[in-house]
């Protein structure tokens, strides 16, 4: 078992909980020992560096320091986020790269009893994990079920191939590793040009016309080179590709029907597990005719949403000025 | 009076820290080592591998060309960082190696510090970073429906009932939005740093001079 210390980022507590599920359930027999880091919290995502730099860098270093702590040989850090990867990366390449930021960062985590040494905690996307640790070979001795006849189009989006602040495990114009990753769990891999391109990020909050039109052109280009899924490696990826998706036909008169799935989940399938404990169901563009295709059941019904035990009461709404 | 006294007189009259350009200003108030913006060479990669590039009022490499004339008002009006994605092509595809996503996270901060963002085409989406902060620093995680309900019902009270309706409705049967927030066990440390950390780079622009 190779032991790695897990942060799951806030998408995957609920919004992307079927990654969080498949995560979990292929990390035993790919021989993956996660300890998540203790009460952790948000890495800041686009929004934080954008109001104050100073606290975006102590708020994503809490975490990092929080992980040091952790450390008892070695292990690395793990996000399946690809923002969080990239903020957690971004952060220990820029306070190694400058110890005045550092400096201040670490009196700022002295405020609450913590430092952290830049350089000490190794933050790598789950994709990187599972092609180049578990690597393909090792993935494909535990294929029982191949997704033959299923047409695949592999997503990366932005964060995980550019900038490549830590590594650069894969090319930021044309990367590969998902592809052959599908292929590995006998998928058909269809031409995806745009898999590199963005989503939109958090545009569909700020501009409608423009976050619609990069889902359209992804979705676009997906369908034109007939894919049946498309294969994600990202929580916003997957929420705007999915979510948004009926909004996109509304808008812009097409008719699409392409689920949008978790790389975790689809290796899952491959390895043999149940559709409900790799936490299908969740999608909002309904995954059951291309499991239907690999021959797999769907759950028999969507799980209901519960209130978690450490939610906290309904909170007011602020007085605006 | 004697020359001493009169140079002192001077000095405190005048603004302690030397007056800075623009550019230097931007510099300063980017993390990292060397955001290297004074490398652009006008070549316009950033602007063609742009997904957004089309509906930004100037294109990245203007807004370089911008900052260098000194066009501070202009620049901080702009809807060009607004409207930025952070897909990191510019920054992947620049044969100089300029910082430019970083560049817009800076005048993102800037624009909000001196209320040129409401005289901006892109005025709703400052909010939404600053919704997006509260909630994490009541909470120390995201609260996606607390924002969206309380970002919606500011902008687009239509865009709220939508939500509602469509696909938040979609998101809540599915089990995908938490209806109350989540808190993290150590919360009063998390805002104890963030306090201290507000308060370091405050001092650092008063030092500093940036505004």
């Amino acid at each position: 078992m190779k032991k790695y210390i897990y942060y799951p980022g806030c998408s995957l507590e609920r919004n992307a909980s079927a990654y969080n599920d498949s995560t979990l359930a292929i990390a035993e027999p790919l021989g993956m020992e996660y300890q998540e880091v203790d009460d952790w919290n948000c890495c800041g995502a686009v929004e934080f560096i954008a109001v104050d730099k100073m606290q975006a860098y102590a708020l994503t270093t809490r975490n990092l320091a929080l992980a040091e702590q952790q450390l008892s040989n070695g292990e690395q850090m793990v996000a399946p986020c690809s923002a969080c990867f990239l903020n957690l990366s971004k952060c220990d390449a820029y306070l190694t790269a400058s110890p005045d930021l550092a400096g201040k960062i670490n009196q700022a985590l002295a405020a609450g009893g913590m430092h952290y040494t830049p350089g000490r905690v190794h933050t790598r996307h789950l994709l990187d994990v599972i092609v180049n640790d578990v690597g393909y070979d090792a993935i494909a001795e535990k294929v029982k079920k191949p997704l033959y006849d299923l047409r695949i189009a592999p997503y990366y989006g932005c964060l995980i191939v550019r900038p490549g602040f830590l590594d650069k495990f894969d090319d930021p114009e044309y990367p590969t590793s998902l592809d052959n990753l599908m292929r590995t769990l006998g998928g058909t891999v269809v031409d995806f040009p745009m898999k590199a391109h963005c989503c939109g990020g958090h545009m569909t909050q700020i501009s409608d016309e423009i976050a619609l039109n990069l889902i359209n052109n992804l979705l676009k280009n997906a369908a034109d080179y007939g894919a049946d899924v498309i294969a994600t490696i990202c929580p916003m990826c997957q929420l705007n590709l999915d979510a948004y998706q009926k909004d996109v036909n509304k808008a812009l008169g097409t008719n699409y029907n392409i689920p949008i799935l978790y790389f975790t989940q689809l290796i899952g399938l491959a390895m043999g597990l149940s559709a409900d404990e790799l936490g299908f169901g969740k999608e909002i563009i309904d995954a059951a005719p291309a499991l239907a295709k690999i021959g797999v059941k769907p759950p028999k019904k969507a799980r209901k949403a519960r209130p978690s035990k450490e939610a906290l009461p309904m909170p007011t709404m602020p007085e605006e000025e | 009076m004697t020359v001493d006294a009169s140079l002192k007189e001077v000095s405190s009259s005048a603004a302690t820290v030397p007056r800075r350009t623009f550019l230097q200003e931007v510099i300063e108030d980017t993390p990292g080592s060397d955001p290297r913006f004074e490398m652009c060479i006008q070549c316009g990669t950033c602007g063609g591998s742009c997904p957004s590039g089309p509906d930004m009022e100037y294109s990245p490499r203007r807004i370089f060309a911008m900052i260098e004339a000194n066009m501070r008002e202009e620049v901080l009006k702009a809807n060009t960082f607004w409207y930025c994605v952070s897909c990191y092509y510019c920054m992947a595809r620049c044969p100089q190696e300029v910082h430019i996503t970083d560049l817009m996270y800076t005048l993102k901060r800037k624009a909000i510090r001196e209320g040129y963002c409401r005289e901006s085409s892109a005025s709703d989406a400052p909010d939404f970073s600053e919704y997006f902060v509260d909630a994490v620093l009541k909470y120390g995680r995201s609260f996606e429906l607390g924002l969206a309900t309380r970002y919606h019902l500011r902008h687009h009270p239509l865009g709220a009932v939508k939500m509602a309706t469509g696909m938040g409705l979609d998101m809540l049967r599915r089990g995908r939005m938490d209806l109350t927030p989540r808190r993290i066990k150590n919360l009063d440390q998390l805002q104890a740093i963030m306090a201290k950390a507000e308060e370091i780079g405050r001092v650092e622009r008063e030092q500093g001079g940036i505004r």
